[in-house]
């Protein structure tokens, strides 16, 4: 733009622009860090504090009167209330959960039955006293450590195993790949039918299909559930199994498909069909032959929708699919997850970072055909 | 494992159905009414048959699939919705009675108008704002790819990475989620933004912004770049400032694709339901028409009745925009 070049708020527009990044890029970078955080730490601080060290209030149990050595006529158990952990800085430390701070490192605190406690700044403590211990239950310790930031995939490795991640993972990749790969020559043939042949009623079909493009897929779920149910019931098959949900995707996608695949067919130059039916080409070999491959550019972006409407869909799946254990998809899952694991940060920024994967890197490699699809699904006909 | 494989071998055999489908009753129409060969009056009499017949054989999968996924679910569900929970008894219009004198369907129709005024102008202007701002630097394209990306996000996954913002700790323990430890940090006292009753929604709503906000900004953008460089440089040698030229020179020249971006979001707001539902399942006020259909769908056994009559509503609620689209398509049409 001419007039921006010259003006002196480029840096404004610069800093705003970078403030809207931030803004929209953030609560992403946050789930993806969190996610990667150690589970007791992503616990108490907050993902903007992960470089830096954490100090987190914990308890440790001691081992039991059994570990006791006999050292110089007195009974210790000794070990290190940070084991497991690399490093780490114990800053105070108490024997009741109503003081947990009540003494520094190096302080001996008298438990009441005789017994002395000492912690150390690194974590190493001693329980000493006069007379054999005794009880199966170890001493509760206390304290408050500074942890050094730590970061692992063992929360993606949970998610996977035990929370149903990586069978709905399946079953996801199940419904979105055949529900996206079926319907385009379905679409494709319709779309050149309204693009390039000449019948009766061409127009109603296509004001048809725009008006379709808008009906809300609540006004499907009823019937067709009780259709599946008719249908399940009279074959004596299951009324929620992947082919339906398969059909189901196909016909809510279909109208999109048409009306794309439409505008672009109808934007393609006629000599090319003229020429080719005065070489005695029918419909089918011009369509075959040469609309389908130069529509690649149309066929590409309603694949791309497609796909990102039926991995990311929830209501088709709830409905058709079910919610049993076994036949959730991935937003289905997440959606449980967030009933049942509500407060487990590390459960849910995982699992949520597994589901948006596959459409951040479908999204990032097919961007172009996106925007395409994008423009000519909305700015030409809508 | 065996699933995937099972789905793909049922794609390839949907995609081999499709080719043979195609193919074969292209393949038999040539043999029923051949014209190549043949001349005179009967090869213009096939000619003409063919031509007439082939574009239903085209049209046929698409047609069908149609009609049973989208029209014939469409008048289903105008019908359930004038019969009881079990779709059998004609009950009227006692469905419609239950749901104005319902306190939590006024609830979900007053929200989703709060959505309605609120979502599709936010999102409008935030995208039509980067548009214009990206367009002057050089790295807008990665700023809008970067803003364009929660697109590809469902709204189920931003449901969380929201809920994550708007975690609560009791007042004392330190904030884990972004608002509360922002308000913290100011000196408030932290809430559980989700509990509050009228502006939950508003916390709700920021999650379809945050999403829609990129499809806004591709399309305005490209109407921008659309305008014709003569107007702008005319309004500059007239002495026009910046602000000028965008808001008297430009944005008139692309109401039309503001227009079409309002509509589309509008449309998808009266369709939100997976945010509600896993944000707050319509508790404390937040119900919205979608969420509160599929609540009646299954709630007690499943009532279609009522499930249909809510659907019902948001298809009247759509159509005003249905029928508008329609207009600008058929203009379009003409046009050609």
């Amino acid at each position: 733009m001419i007039a921006s070049a010259r003006s002196p708020l480029v840096w404004v527009v610069h800093l705003s622009v970078i403030l809207l990044v931030l803004l929209w890029t953030l609560p992403t970078a946050g789930l993806l860090i969190s996610s990667l955080r150690d589970k007791d730490q992503l616990a108490v601080s907050g993902w903007w504090t992960a470089l830096s060290t954490s100090t987190q209030s914990l308890v440790y149990r001691a081992p039991g009167a059994d570990k006791q050595v006999e050292k110089d006529g007195k009974f210790v158990i000794s070990g290190n209330l940070l084991e497991g952990q690399s490093t780490g800085l114990v800053s105070a430390f108490g024997f009741n959960s109503r003081e947990p701070t009540a003494f520094q490192p190096g302080q001996t605190a008298d438990l009441s039955d005789g017994e002395r406690l000492t912690v150390q700044a690194d974590g190493t403590f001693e329980i000493v006293s006069d007379k054999g211990m005794e009880g199966t239950r170890g001493q509760r310790i206390f304290y408050t450590a500074a942890v050094p930031p730590r970061f692992t995939i063992d929360n993606y490795i949970e998610v996977m195993r035990a929370e149903g991640i990586g069978a709905s993972f399946i079953n996801s990749l199940t419904v979105a790949i055949p529900s996206t790969i079926i319907p385009i020559l379905v679409a494709a043939f319709a779309a050149y039918a309204l693009a390039w042949m000449k019948f009766p009623g061409r127009a109603i079909l296509i004001a048809v299909v725009v008006g379709l493009l808008v009906v809300p897929l609540q006004m499907s779920l009823i019937p067709l559930l009780k259709l599946y149910n008719g249908v399940g019931a009279f074959l004596g098959v299951p009324a929620k199994t992947y082919v339906g949900i398969w059909l189901a995707h196909m016909g809510f996608g279909l109208p999109l498909a048409i009306y794309l695949l439409r505008n672009y067919m109808a934007g393609l130059p006629r000599e090319i069909m003229e020429s080719a039916r005065v070489d005695g080409a029918s419909d089918f070999d011009i369509f075959v032959k040469i609309i389908l491959p130069l529509s690649f550019p149309a066929l590409a972006s309603f694949a791309i929708f497609q796909f990102l409407w039926t991995w990311n869909d929830l209501l088709v799946a709830m409905v058709f699919l079910g919610t049993g254990n076994d036949s959730l998809v991935l937003t289905g899952r997440l959606v449980n997850l967030l009933g049942s694991r509500g407060g487990n940060w590390e459960i849910l920024t995982a699992s949520a970072f597994i589901t948006i994967i596959v459409p951040l890197i479908v999204f990032f490699s097919l961007q172009r055909y996106l925007v395409r699809g994008l423009l000519a699904g909305s700015v030409k006909g809508g | 494992m065996q699933q995937l494989l099972f789905a793909i071998t049922t794609m390839a055999a949907g995609v081999l159905a499709c080719v043979a489908y195609f193919y074969g009753t292209n393949w038999i129409l040539d043999r029923i009414f051949p014209s190549k060969g043949l001349t005179g009056k009967v090869a213009s009499r096939n000619l003409r048959i063919t031509n007439t017949i082939r574009p239903w054989l085209f049209l046929g999968p698409a047609m069908v699939s149609l009609t049973i996924y989208l029209i014939y679910p469409v008048i289903e569900s105008v019908w359930l919705s004038f019969h009881d929970k079990s779709g059998q008894t004609f009950v009227g219009i006692s469905n419609f009675k239950w749901m104005i004198n319902d306190g939590e369907f006024r609830q979900s129709i007053y929200n989703n108008f709060l959505w309605l005024l609120v979502v599709p102008a936010a999102a409008t202007f935030f995208g039509l704002i980067i548009a214009a701002l990206t367009d002057r630097i050089w790295w807008g394209n990665i700023a809008k790819t970067l803003i364009f990306m929660p697109m590809a996000i469902s709204f189920v996954g931003a449901s969380v990475i929201w809920k994550f913002i708007y975690d609560f700790r009791p007042e004392g323990s330190e904030q884990i989620g972004l608002l509360n430890a922002l308000v913290v940090a100011f000196g408030g006292s932290p809430e559980a933004w989700m509990t509050l009753p009228f502006w939950n929604n508003f916390f709700l709503m920021v999650i379809l912004i945050w999403i829609q906000t990129g499809f806004a900004m591709v399309i305005l953008s490209a109407a921008l770049r659309g305008i014709p460089e003569e107007t702008i440089e005319a309004a500059v040698i007239d002495g026009a400032n910046g602000l000028q030229i965008f808001f008297k020179i430009m944005i008139p020249q692309i109401w039309g694709t503001i227009a079409v971006v309002w509509t589309t979001i509008t449309i998808l707001v009266l369709k939100v339901f997976d945010i509600v539902l896993a944000m707050t399942n319509g508790q404390w006020q937040s119900q919205v028409l979608a969420n509160l259909m599929f609540d009646w769908m299954f709630r007690g056994g499943g009532d279609f009745g009522r499930g249909a009559a809510i659907a019902v509503v948001i298809m009247v609620l759509v159509i005003p925009i249905m029928i508008w689209n329609i207009r600008n398509a058929a203009k379009e049409m003409e046009g050609r």
